[in-house]
């Protein structure tokens, strides 16, 4: 299947770059350990106002990381005019998408459980108990994340004050998002059942669709000239 | 094998095209002279499909061109400023994704292959950091050799390369030619390529001023021509 | 065509304004703070409408690439935020008396908000953008993607809103509809409507002028 591999080759490439430069995922790993102390000293050393806050601060961390992250998910694409390139491929554009939305994913997914971990560690709090409705909480937030940032992150890398323009475009889109998963997060860890978020995650889900659907249909039109 | 009747480019009230036709067969290369920001670049980007002409027509290889941009750009190539090579991979890691994403055949021979008309085998597996500017153009020129392409367009091919390295691309040139394959090659100086070139033609104030084959002209009045043309477009401003 | 809409729209208004103030019985509860309610509603109403015909013209854009739809798109956009606006403002207005606060997380002022932030990101892109293609290119996809959200953002408003507080009284809703007051609302949303389409219809045509010269 052409189309499988050229959504693969996207993906390749991106994870090789990346693992060669090392750019991106060291700095935000520093950066979730900057959010980590920035959200103590916000709140205070009052333990109880952490423990209340957390899904959100939790959620609040993937999203500063994910800007971070997503903003620049086709920076790579602007040195030696690489996007040109990418114009002139000829073929369905949706899998230059789908590429790159995997590579994003598994690029937020590492910080994503980075952030966990520092939680769990820093903040003292059980994550192990509801980890697997947990897990999938954040699979689908992420989804939902990286499919519009990606769609948003091609285009803005071609307009002015693009550093600005993302966030801005991003945020309001990803509120049901936000959401979302901050509440299937606030009452899976306050040991609620995977059933009682159940409205949450179909949600998500559906939500998840209509953002890649959206991509794959739109992507073709970023790129094109 | 390329067919372009009438192009023409504005932003807004700035007309950089204004009325450009040209035709070339196959096994033909076309030299477009002219100074800078005579448009060249900009009517090198229109043929290539990167940029939609605010009037015109372009035909390549019998294709309307600005209707279906996706059935020429199979076997249409470009090697501009930016040669289209991501820095942190090897050059046949380079090759390789950028002949799957054109669905093409990407057995290590081929690749390999590629890399060895290009005098880069030696360097395959070497990042492409390491390179020089002239590696890099032949990095991009063996992509193009990859993809099988029909038509070339080279912005500036001379540019910062080496006198080997010139050389070489001429050498290119003229495989490419022999191979069937129809090339229009931007520039705004006289190179050692020129003897691959069978057409000459000089744009001035976004027109194709002069459009005659290389038999008909001598390299002195060629100059002569050149120089005057440029200097009394950039008198007129 | 245009001017007839334009007084259309005004005799529009003057009605609405006689049904909301004249004609409709002040509420029960809330007194005549309410007849605001003549105002946010159809504001919010034609917003919908707006981002509607967004949508429309995003998807004919791409689907046409003729500049007839983006202008339709960029004309709603700026109408919707307009709307919008009027709509989180009036809202605003009702809830300082009624609920002793300028603002609430109220579910209906809270999607709109989003809405109105959505749409002014949207703007803000297109100000951006001087090549006339990419502009329309780029702006449609965020349409596009904006006001597929919409039900999305609905949804996750009203549910997040019902775990922080179960009910409103005093809701933006209106309560039972008396007759009397559902006219009101009514005829004052057909002079919204017209109104905004009186306002479309020149900036369209506003448009249509600049870019000739």
């Amino acid at each position: 299947m052409i189309y499988a591999r050229r959504a693969w080759i996207v993906l390749w490439k991106d994870l090789l770059v990346e693992r060669r430069s090392r750019e991106q995922l060291n700095a935000l790993l520093f950066f979730c350990l900057v959010l980590l102390f920035l959200f103590q000293f916000a709140l205070g050393p009052d333990r109880e106002r952490l423990a209340a806050a957390l899904p959100g601060l939790l959620w609040l961390g993937f999203i500063l990381a994910g800007l971070l992250g997503l903003g620049r998910s086709f920076l790579v694409e602007r040195e030696n005019d690489c996007w040109e390139g990418l114009r002139l491929t000829p073929g369905d554009k949706s899998a230059i998408y789908l590429g790159k939305l995997a590579g994003n994913c598994v690029l937020m997914t590492a910080v994503e459980l980075v952030l966990v971990v520092l939680f769990g560690v820093f903040y003292d709090v059980d994550l192990w108990t509801p980890a697997a409705p947990l897990a999938l909480v954040l699979a689908l937030g992420t989804v939902g994340l990286a499919a519009i940032g990606t769609l948003f992150a091609a285009m803005t890398s071609q307009v002015r004050a693009r550093e600005l323009l993302f966030p801005v475009l991003l945020l309001p889109v990803q509120v049901p998002v936000l959401l979302a998963t901050v509440s299937a997060t606030q009452a899976l860890l306050l040991g609620q059942p995977l059933a009682d978020v159940a409205h949450w995650i179909k949600l998500l889900a559906g939500a998840d669709l209509v953002y890649v659907t959206i991509g794959l249909l739109t992507f073709e039109f970023v790129l094109e000239g | 094998m390329i067919a372009a009747q009438d192009l023409r480019k504005a932003y807004g009230p700035h007309v950089v095209i204004d009325g450009v036709s040209l035709a070339l067969g196959a096994g033909q290369c076309l030299a477009l002279l002219g100074a800078n920001g005579a448009g060249k670049t900009t009517l090198l980007r229109i043929l290539a499909t990167l940029l939609r002409p605010t009037a015109g027509s372009l035909h390549l290889d019998g294709v309307d061109a600005l209707r279906e941009p996706d059935r020429v750009r199979p076997w249409l190539a470009i090697v501009a400023h930016g040669s289209h090579v991501y820095e942190d991979l090897t050059a046949r890691e380079n090759l390789r994704f950028w002949e799957t994403l054109r669905g093409g055949d990407v057995s290590p021979a081929r690749l390999m292959g590629a890399l060895a008309e290009v005098d880069l085998d030696g360097v395959a597996d070497e990042r492409v950091r390491t390179f020089s500017a002239g590696m890099k153009r032949r990095l991009a020129l063996a992509r193009v050799r990859l993809g099988e392409a029909r038509v070339l367009l080279l912005d500036e091919p001379f540019t910062g390369l080496d006198r080997r390295a010139r050389k070489w691309v001429a050498e290119y040139l003229l495989a490419f030619k022999a191979r069937g394959g129809a090339a229009v090659i931007a520039t705004h100086g006289f190179g050692d390529g020129l003897g691959a070139v069978d057409r000459v033609g000089i744009l001035g104030s976004g027109r194709l001023l002069v459009d005659r084959p290389t038999a008909d002209l001598s390299a002195e009045e060629l100059h002569r021509l050149y120089e005057s043309l440029t200097d009394s477009v950039e008198d007129a401003g | 065509m245009t001017r007839a809409l334009g007084w259309l729209a005004a005799a529009g208004l003057l009605a609405g304004l006689v049904a909301g103030f004249g004609y409709a019985p002040p509420e029960a509860v809330q007194g005549n703070v309410q007849r605001i309610m003549y105002l946010h509603v159809p504001a919010v109403l034609t917003a919908y409408l707006a981002f509607g015909l967004v949508l429309l013209g995003s998807i004919g854009y791409l689907a046409t690439r003729r500049a007839a739809w983006d202008r339709l798109a960029a004309a709603a956009a700026e109408l919707g935020v307009l709307f919008t606006g009027l709509t989180i403002v009036s809202g605003s207005i009702w809830g300082k008396p009624t609920w002793g606060t300028w603002w609430t997380w109220d579910a209906r002022l809270t999607s709109t908000a989003v809405l109105f932030l959505v749409y002014v990101g949207y703007l803000l892109l297109r100000n951006l953008i001087e090549d006339a293609d990419a502009r329309a290119r780029y702006a449609a996809v965020v349409g596009i993607v904006g006001t597929l959200n919409i039900p999305i953002v609905h949804f996750s408003v009203k549910w997040w809103r019902a775990l922080h507080q179960p009910s409103t009284i005093l809701g933006p809703e209106p309560s039972p509809i008396d007759p009397a007051i559902g006219l009101a609302l009514f005829v004052n949303w057909v002079a919204f409507t017209l109104l905004f389409a009186y306002f479309l219809s020149r900036r369209i045509e506003i448009a249509r002028l600049e870019e000739q010269t």
